[in-house]
């Protein structure tokens, strides 16, 4: 008995059977499609570019700019070139939301804990604010913000907070911190005392482990963080003083102005992120195993301790990545900065593509731009969380 | 016997009043402790002090009739340019003899939603096929053709629009999310590269530079002959940005499905995509409801972003309200107040929806 012999079509047909084959052969037909697709899509962009006589290239960032930015944090002025200008933009926008993430996290916390507590009013209020803030569009926050600045009496008739501070439609004039030379020696004494602290709290808690005796770290961090280099200053005869602005005819002098653009964006950055934190503050703490509080009443752990050396470190936990991705939806949510005219990067971009038609270019350096910030904000996260992590295994 | 004979119990006593009742709902939630109370009066005074000037502002003292930002009195909010508005808020240019289709499509949209999002419901198998032909019938409604008069989609606008842009990119993006949230967790490298490498670089952008890619590059990467509607184009980019989100929604709901499952169908001989279809996927995106709807809020807010590219959407017509020559200057925080009132409704409403939805599933498993 002979066994049937496969015709060669068989033999082929089987092979579709075997599953890595296919994958392969799948594998390989999608990076072709991909591959066609995206020749497609450049042989009709290089043919689009010179019908409408466009250069492409990135040579375009060394010409002048010749537009001004008024907010700015490193020198600029119109005969600054474009890259000039998108650097500008950038630390522009790195500036509100490292501002916006400072106040959403305080926020955020503070009216996680209040949603949490105890007060029926008090975890009232703060629901109805989180409810409030997440269901209505940021954008629309961001102009009802700026609209209400907008709205604010003139410069002559500023709003005067303890006159220091004035609140008028042109923003916020505040007292500027004038540094004489010997502040940098309090500065490096700061700095001496950030990292004499770090090694002191090491130290403290290898002896912690080793011996169970503790150490007052934090009473001694501030000693060495604030205490020595105030001391100094006194001795050094204040090396620094406020210039608090002084109401004119028509501006101020001295201090500085916070325009009602940036005002605007913070607030409403800071307001909107700081709901959605607290949401995750809140299922954080929820998310602490109920036993774990009692074990540390059981043990005879006072309230502070328990929040800070049992609650926390497990909530934490639980907080930060979805943190971390709130920190990152704040700084892509600085781009709605264009439609008040604050000068992000968002905003220069579009100015600068108006002018220079450079729309790929101008567009691939957003997306560089924030693809960076992205990464690196979830690189140093990354890097905090595996931090935590291991503090369980111990 | 001292003792009195006892057969009968004692009626009982009332609790003490500083228990139960109005004073001691007060006392346990208001006022337990002197920290408490402190924080009670300081929240109390903090209420009087917003909600009272407030609604003397919208309601009390507000003026409801004029024709102009002369009629507003100042001292309370004006809203007497609403009857004119109202219908730009809500349609923006579309034709009012034509308002009529907008309506008809915003009803027909409620059994679409209800027989996708609620099981048992009478004749639920028609119904499934009602909602997915709905889309193209709300797009025949909506832009016209066979004996509809043709309404050009630059007239789309107002709340409408936003509930366009909106509706299409979840319902467009749901399949694409889902074939992406598969691709990222297929054996298959070269698949799993190019699905993880375009939901993290879309994740990692804001959308208002999708946006920007559909309104200046797109026409760039297309054939010159080939001209696409600017509606269309914002459509095409917030659906790929939608579907980025959605993919990660997704695949929670997919690690969420115990491995046993998948075993389970590979064992009675279920390929690949059978597996997916038949017994994954039902199991994954029933759990994934809630998040799906909260990738819906996200978008829908953020369909207000085609602002910043030149249509006009409910808050576009806000902005158009505000610098309206009639009334420039007069209605400013009413117009916005508006426009956020609609849509908190809106969203208010699906994120407690889903809130609910949550609640019914983790019931669901224990």
């Amino acid at each position: 008995m002979a066994a049937p012999s496969r015709t060669r079509i068989q033999q082929i047909s089987y092979l579709w059977t075997d599953e890595r084959l296919r994958g392969i052969a799948f594998q390989l037909l999608v990076t072709a499609s991909l591959a066609l697709f995206f020749a497609f899509i450049i042989w009709n962009t290089a043919t689009n570019l010179k019908h409408a006589g466009l250069a492409s290239g990135y040579g375009f960032l060394q010409d002048a700019a010749s537009f001004d930015i008024n907010q700015r944090l490193i020198d600029y002025d119109s005969t600054s070139s474009y890259g000039r200008a998108f650097l500008v933009g950038g630390l522009n926008t790195v500036l509100v939301a490292v501002l916006g993430i400072a106040a959403a996290t305080f926020i955020g916390f503070l009216v996680g804990l209040m949603r949490l507590s105890s007060n029926f009013l008090v975890s009232r209020i703060a629901a109805v604010y989180v409810e409030l803030t997440r269901n209505i569009p940021l954008l629309l926050q961001i102009i009802f913000w700026w609209v209400i600045i907008l709205a604010l009496p003139r410069v002559r008739d500023s709003i005067s907070v303890g006159d220091v501070l004035f609140l008028n439609n042109r923003g916020v004039r505040m007292p500027q911190p004038i540094f004489e030379d010997a502040f940098q020696f309090v500065l490096a004494l700061i700095i001496a005392g950030s990292i004499g602290t770090f090694f002191l709290a090491r130290w403290a808690r290898k002896r912690h482990e080793l011996t169970g005796r503790t150490f007052p770290v934090g009473w001694s961090s501030i000693g060495l963080i604030f205490g020595l280099p105030g001391l100094s200053m006194l001795f050094l005869g204040l090396p620094v003083s406020l210039e608090i602005p002084l109401q004119g005819k028509f501006n101020f002098e001295g201090g500085f102005n916070v325009t009602p653009e940036l005002i605007a964006l913070w607030l409403a950055l800071s307001l909107y992120t700081g709901a959605f934190i607290s949401e995750v503050v809140r299922s954080g703490i929820l998310a602490v195993d109920k036993g774990q509080i009692e074990a540390a009443r059981a043990v005879g752990l006072p309230p502070g301790l328990r929040t800070r050396k049992i609650i926390l470190p497990q909530a934490l936990r639980v907080i930060i990545p979805p943190l971390t991705n709130q920190y990152l939806n704040l700084t892509k949510n600085s781009s709605l900065a264009v439609v008040i005219g604050y000068q992000d990067i968002v905003s220069i971009g579009e100015t600068v593509l108006n002018q220079s038609g450079q729309a790929l270019e101008v567009i691939s350096i957003y997306m560089a731009f924030y693809l960076t910030l992205s990464l690196l904000t979830s690189l140093l996260m990354n890097w905090y969380n595996k931090r935590t992590a291991l503090v369980r295994e111990r | 016997m001292f003792f009195r004979d006892q057969s009968e119990m004692l009626p009982p006593r009332a609790a003490p009043i500083t228990e139960v009742g109005l004073v001691g709902w007060l006392r346990i939630n208001l006022f337990s402790s002197y920290a408490n109370a402190a924080l009670t009066l300081v929240s109390l005074t903090l209420l009087l002090l917003v909600v009272p000037p407030f609604i003397d502002w919208v309601l009390i003292k507000a003026q409801f009739s004029g024709d102009s930002g002369e009629a507003c009195s100042g001292i309370g909010a004006c809203w007497a340019w609403v009857d004119q508005r109202l219908g730009q808020f809500f349609y923006g240019f579309y034709p009012a003899e034509a308002h009529w289709r907008v309506n008809v499509t915003a009803i027909l949209l409620v059994p679409a939603i209800l027989y996708v999002l609620v099981d048992n419901l009478p004749g639920a198998k028609f119904g499934r096929w009602y909602s997915y032909v709905y889309p193209l019938l709300a797009a025949y409604l909506l832009v016209g053709g066979f004996g509809l008069e043709v309404i050009q989609t630059d007239k789309f606008g107002g709340f409408m629009l936003n509930m366009v842009v909106g509706l299409t990119g979840i319902v467009l993006s749901l399949p694409i999310g889902v074939l992406l949230a598969l691709g990222r967790q297929s054996r298959l490298p070269v698949i799993r590269l190019l699905c993880i490498a375009f939901i993290e670089a879309v994740r990692g952008v804001p959308l208002i530079t999708l946006l920007f890619v559909a309104i200046v590059l797109l026409q760039l990467f297309l054939p010159p002959q080939v001209s696409l509607d600017q509606l269309l184009r914002v459509i095409i980019m917030v659906t790929l940005f939608a579907s980025a989100y959605m993919a990660e929604v997704v695949r929670g709901g997919l690690q969420a499905i115990p491995k046993g499952q998948i075993e389970g169908a590979q064992a009675v001989g279920l390929g690949y995509w059978q597996t997916m279809r038949l017994i994954v996927l039902p199991q994954a995106l029933r759990i994934s409801i809630p998040g799906i709807v909260n990738t819906f809020i996200g978008l829908f807010k953020d369909t207000t972003l085609v602002i910043i590219i030149g249509l006009f959407d409910l808050l576009g017509h806000a902005r158009l309200l505000q610098t309206n020559p009639d009334w420039i200057g007069d209605v400013d925080h009413e117009a916005y107040l508006f426009s956020a009132a609609v849509f908190f409704l809106v969203c208010f409403l699906m994120s407690r929806y889903s809130v609910s939805l949550e609640k019914q599933l983790s019931k669901d498993r224990h």
